[in-house]
């Protein structure tokens, strides 16, 4: 049975093998070079001015490869259903070959039990793999770009162990819907169209409710004051404040003296403490104690970056568990709906 | 002689369409059995039940004394080739041997490598590029050299052309007589039935109308033509499949115990079309149902 | 194929089941002087396979001409021709052509064509038998 599950999927494991190296061999001959460039830039750059410069400049100069690297971490698992798991047993079904292999010595457990386990490794291998190498090549980035923390929603599925969930998830969502259509293509449109409206639910609505966020109200301070500005003549002065380092922000709001959250604060940046002075422009100690005296403060919502792994393994539990579901159900829908 | 299938109030039901319903049959073992009735009747419903691809939704059926698919050793024991014989697209002839192999402990290598040969086919042409005859012999390679003990095959020979179709027959028979493995298949081709078969069984609505040797069934049935009269004034051993009847008149097809000694009838022998066909026009209550006949 | 000493044929619109057809035409074989005390049948697998005809069928036919007295099986080697029905009687066939042919002269002088030439010989053929059975 593994040879059959093995010569049924052995174009696939070429095709992904092929792509893989190639992979791998961009992030060998790039990867050493990137890290030495930061590692040498990062040491001679001289005064903080400067070395923020440069990471500023270092990011930006790869920060197409990084996006695109990312992508395809990201995009990965969606492929892997919809390429993989939608056509497993939906092809058998279509040309109607099921009729052929379920009656040979084999039960249909057994038979689906092999192909989900060969086509499940294979998957969690192929995201493994590639979530490990562009993890690699991108460090020296993320170090130059604190701002693009693993906590950051979309880094976040690229890193740790939850892209080996997703395309455990994408396969076996490809699979169970496949068997439910039983044609390939309405089953990998369908594949694609799920398995993306989960990857865009998930980090919108569940994942800031598996840990309890952190809340806190804070002064404006000039050590933390990111911003104050306003978008036109008229519209509100919005402030901004730095988040917490490496932190995942769910919510920021600037609240007044009562608590009432407010769109922006009742003062002027044409005239009086908070109009920009000096260079580069900033705005005076006045504006603060000002801001400070109307009781404005910022509420932030966020989850720390030491909650990364704990989150990951939830995330990841979850995702584990939705797989088993799926996977139960194609063995009952397989036994009892399909002849 | 033991039931290769044995099937009790079997019934199958797709959403709210009866497939197959009240359908109660035994199937004896040794023989080369022919399944047929018009479509719709539940031919192919019977056999994926018999081979375990459906689940029945009431009564039971048992294959070989088991429960059909109920598990590998139970599914070693029985070989399906499946309507339109699927194969492997892109699966060579010699992959589908490996499958075989693979898949089946009781493989015989050697019967489906000279089957192969002696039918002319290339080993490493992919399924996908061979005739439907082709890929016919190949299905049945693959269910005869798994040897099982009772073959099933659901309407095998109704995409063949002729020549196809004889030589597919041929090849089934063969295994026959070789291994003495019992057959069940399904056809609209009465003329294949009546050579390859010697056991029949007629389905209509998914009842059994008759069932038997065919030689008996033959040997059993009579064409009556005479003078118009009732037929239920018939002496007790005749039983009436169908009647016809003009002013001055009758044609009966009966059933006798013995033989029709009555003068006033001119007896006549039926052939197995005629047969096959009395019982499907005496069935066809709610319509006539529509049974194919080739030459 | 060689089938050795005979070859059988089916006609599948007789209305003769395949299996007495198979009797039938080694009865005929046999009446004939084709086949003699001592030639071989064709093996039922032989058989199945030239005709795709089910084994059942072909083993049925040979245990009613065994039962017959025609042939006996050998186990394991095959069945063979035991006895020939042409011994007696092939001797009169010759002077009984002749009158046959006779007959179908006369018949045709008479008017008769080829249908009903046949008919006749059906239906008195038939009903001779009936008496014999009577």
């Amino acid at each position: 049975m593994i040879w059959l599950a093995w010569r049924q999927f052995r174009v696939h494991a070429a095709l992904t093998a092929g792509a893989l190296a190639a992979l791998a061999l961009y992030v060998a001959l790039t990867g050493p070079g990137l890290a030495d460039a930061y590692a040498r830039g990062s040491a001679g750059c001289g005064g903080e001015e400067a070395c923020v410069r440069f990471a500023q400049t270092f990011f930006l100069d790869h920060q197409l490869s990084f996006t695109a690297l990312s992508v395809l971490v990201l995009v990965l698992p969606g492929v892997i259903g919809l390429f993989w798991g939608a056509p497993l047993i939906s092809r058998e079904l279509e040309a109607g070959t099921h009729r052929l292999v379920w009656n040979q010595s084999v039960t249909r457990g057994r038979w689906l039990a092999t192909r989900l386990s060969l086509g499940g490794v294979a998957a969690a291998l192929t995201s493994g793999l590639a979530v490990a190498l562009v993890s690699w090549w991108s460090e020296p980035l993320q170090r130059a770009a604190p701002q693009h923390a693993r906590m950051e929603p979309l880094l976040f599925g690229v890193r740790g162990v939850v892209p080996f969930a997703y395309a455990l998830l994408a396969f076996l969502l490809g699979v169970a819907v496949g068997t439910v259509l039983r044609r390939p293509l309405p089953a990998m449109a369908v594949t694609l169209a799920v398995f993306t409206a989960v990857q865009i639910a998930v980090p919108l609505v569940v994942r800031p409710h598996l840990l309890p966020s952190t809340t806190v109200e804070a002064r404006f301070t000039p050590g933390n004051l990111r911003g104050i500005f306003s978008e036109g003549p008229g519209e509100p002065v919005q402030l901004e404040m730095s988040k917490p380092a490496g932190a995942w922000t769910l919510a920021e709001q600037t609240i007044d003296g009562s608590g009432t959250v407010v769109k922006g604060v009742d003062v002027s940046l044409d005239e009086g403490p908070c109009a920009p002075q000096g260079s580069p422009p900033a705005p005076s100690a006045q504006c603060f104690e000002m801001i400070d005296r109307l009781g404005y403060r910022q509420r932030t919502t966020y989850l720390t970056a030491d909650r990364f792994w704990p989150l990951q393994g939830i995330e990841t539990g979850l995702y584990l568990l939705v797989s088993a579901g799926l996977a139960g159900f194609t063995f009952f829908w397989l036994r009892r709906r399909i002849s | 002689m033991s039931a290769v299938i044995r099937a009790r109030d079997l019934g199958k039901r797709y959403g709210r369409r009866w497939a197959l319903s009240d359908c109660t049959l035994d199937v004896p073992a040794g023989h080369v059995v022919g399944l047929v009735g018009p479509n719709g009747a539940g031919k192919t419903t019977l056999l994926n039940l018999a081979a375990g691809q459906l689940t029945p939704t009431t009564g039971d059926i048992e294959v070989l004394g088991g429960r059909p698919a109920s598990g590998a050793g139970q599914l070693a024991r029985v070989g399906f080739v499946a309507q339109d014989t699927p194969t492997y697209a892109g699966f060579t002839v010699a992959e589908h041997l490996r499958l075989g192999a693979r898949l089946n402990p009781r493989w015989d290598d050697a019967l489906a490598r000279d089957r192969i040969a002696r039918l002319g086919l290339d080993p490493g042409a992919r399924a996908g590029k061979l005739s439907g005859g082709q890929r016919a012999q190949l299905a049945l390679t693959l269910g005869i050299a798994k040897r099982p003990e009772l073959l099933i095959l659901d309407e095998p020979v109704a995409a063949l052309d002729p020549l196809a179709r004889r030589e597919f027959l041929q090849g089934l028979l063969e295994a026959t007589a070789e291994h003495g493995l019992s057959v069940v298949l399904s056809s609209h081709l009465l003329s294949d039935v009546e050579r390859a078969c010697d056991y029949l069984i007629v389905l209509v609505d998914s009842r059994v109308r008759v069932a038997g040797e065919v030689d008996d069934l033959l040997a059993a049935h009579h064409r009556l033509t005479g003078p118009r009269r009732d037929p239920a004034r018939l002496p007790s051993g005749q039983d009436v499949v169908t009647a016809s009847h003009t002013d001055r008149q009758s044609t009966l097809v009966v059933r006798a115990d013995g033989p029709i000694h009555d003068p006033a009838w001119t007896v006549a022998r039926l052939t197995l079309e005629d047969l096959v066909l009395a019982y499907l026009d005496s069935g066809g209550q709610t319509g006539r149902p529509a049974l194919e006949v080739l030459r | 194929m060689d089938l050795g000493m005979i070859e059988f044929h089916l006609d599948a619109g007789s209305g003769v089941s395949p299996y007495q057809q198979i009797v039938r035409q080694v009865r005929q074989a046999c009446r004939l002087g084709m086949l003699r005390e001592g030639d071989q049948l064709p093996t039922v697998k032989e058989v199945v396979a030239h005709l795709a005809i089910n084994p059942n069928t072909v083993l049925k036919a040979y245990r009613e001409l065994e039962r017959d007295g025609i042939v006996s099986p050998r186990p394991g080697v095959g069945t063979f021709v035991t006895a020939t029905l042409a011994d007696g009687s092939l001797a009169a066939h010759e002077p009984l052509r002749r009158e046959l042919r006779g007959w179908l002269d006369r018949a045709r002088r008479a008017g008769l064509d080829d249908e009903s030439i046949e008919a006749l010989f059906r239906t008195t053929f038939r009903s001779a038998a009936a008496e014999d059975v009577a």
